[in-house]
């Protein structure tokens, strides 16, 4: 669920094209058709994402609700939002009280590149909101309180392995700064919207569309997440995935496209729409909002 | 990078075997296949080591594909570039400690 593309940060990656000027926010109403749809259909998960999903005002009821619900709840966490004010500063304890796993971009282990890709000053803050998560017990063992890292490249070149990548974080991050977490997961940028405009302003785009192209690879594209999910804009509409909901390109025609009259069953047997940007999903190891997908 | 040396060439690199000598390129590209493969050392220690020689003979295609692949392979820009000082003092040692050859030389010439 994409529950606003509002965000206290512009980063220059975003393929939300999210920012503090956005105002596109779900409402009630569409949190509520969502609930049924939980309560209906029974998702194994809910994975909220926006923008900084916890700035919607209607976020940490729809979480205390799920969380009512036997359903794992997902929050992608951009950190510096912890940071952001006292009523923000609330959030590890909250996420802890609802057994929410907690996602979070953290594009490198130094400050330099962290802060190339998200804005000056966002390396230090996210250490500082990660040692916050950390204190009430995300990311050590024996809480069950799961706090994963996203990396993804600040330039025009695929990610290393994922396994290699999370070795480098892990020793990094607890020498260095005393920071634990779960597990890295390693995404791939799509060309689109913010990274495309970055592509083609820095003369990338060809080199890195061929790259895409030449290592695509029939496993990852069958484990590809939007064979297993269903996405939710912010005003209710239903998408294949994320990408394509920014992309605005709507599910087949088969399927009704919006969330009060999804049918999971014609939904797990339509023709999932495709684009250039799903060569990034397909490349090499694969790539999802969960990390490589072989 | 200068003109005479264009990004787009790498890709035809592969291709050298069309235009002759086939059998000793084809032999060439899967020898440098193993070359790189993980082993004693890592693919990651082989790819730092490929930068830093690509410096050594200013090879502006090699040290376009290898920094792209140590970025790839997740080294930081300190890594690469500590790679980068390793072959400098290489090629700068290797002039100084002829300076050896200068001393014994001038020291048998001299009274």
């Amino acid at each position: 669920m994409n529950v606003g593309r509002l965000c206290n940060q512009a980063c220059k990656h975003c393929h939300v094209d999210a920012g503090p000027d956005r105002t596109e926010l779900m409402s009630r109403k569409i949190f509520e058709a969502c609930l049924r749809m939980v309560d209906r259909d029974s998702p194994s998960t809910v994975d909220l994402t926006g923008g900084a999903p916890e700035m919607n005002p209607h976020f940490r009821w729809f979480v205390e609700e799920l969380s009512k619900r036997s359903v794992k709840i997902l929050v992608r966490c951009n950190l510096t939002i912890i940071l952001a004010s006292d009523y923000y500063g609330e959030l590890p304890e909250f996420f802890a009280r609802n057994r929410v796993e907690v996602v979070s971009s953290l594009p490198f282990y130094q400050a330099e590149r962290t802060d190339r890709q998200r804005g000056t000053g966002v390396f230090e803050k996210s250490i500082e909101a990660l040692r916050r998560l950390n204190a009430v017990g995300y990311g050590r063992a024996g809480t069950g309180l799961v706090l994963n890292l996203v990396y993804n490249p600040a330039g025009a070149f695929f990610p290393a392995p994922q396994d290699q990548l999370e070795r480098d974080f892990r020793k990094s991050l607890d020498e260095g700064h005393q920071v634990a977490f779960n597990n890295l997961f390693a995404l791939t940028n799509l060309p689109i919207n913010r990274f495309l405009d970055y592509l083609l302003v820095s003369g990338n785009y060809e080199t890195y569309m061929e790259k895409l192209v030449e290592a695509f690879n029939p496993v990852a594209a069958s484990g590809a997440m939007c064979r297993s999910m269903v996405s939710v804009s912010w005003d209710g509409r239903l998408y294949d995935c994320d990408f394509n909901q920014v992309l605005d390109l709507p599910a087949q025609p088969t399927v009704a496209d919006r969330v009060e009259s999804f049918d999971r069953g014609a939904w797990e047997h339509r023709i999932i729409s495709t684009g250039r940007h799903c060569f990034g999903c397909t490349a090499g190891a694969g790539s999802s909002c969960g990390g490589a997908t072989t | 990078m200068n003109p005479y040396y264009d990004s787009k060439d790498l890709g035809q690199f592969g291709k050298i075997g069309d235009f002759g000598a086939k059998a000793s390129a084809d032999k060439f590209f899967a020898w440098y296949g193993e070359v790189f493969k993980e082993g004693a050392l890592t693919a990651r220690e082989k790819s730092l080591i490929a930068l830093a020689v690509a410096h050594a003979v200013q090879c502006p295609y090699c040290i376009e594909a290898y920094t792209t692949d140590t970025l790839e392979k997740g080294c930081s820009g300190d890594q690469q570039m500590e790679a980068v000082h390793v072959a400098a003092a290489i090629r700068g040692g290797a002039s100084m400690v002829h300076s050896v050859q200068l001393m014994n030389k001038a020291r048998s010439l001299s009274m």
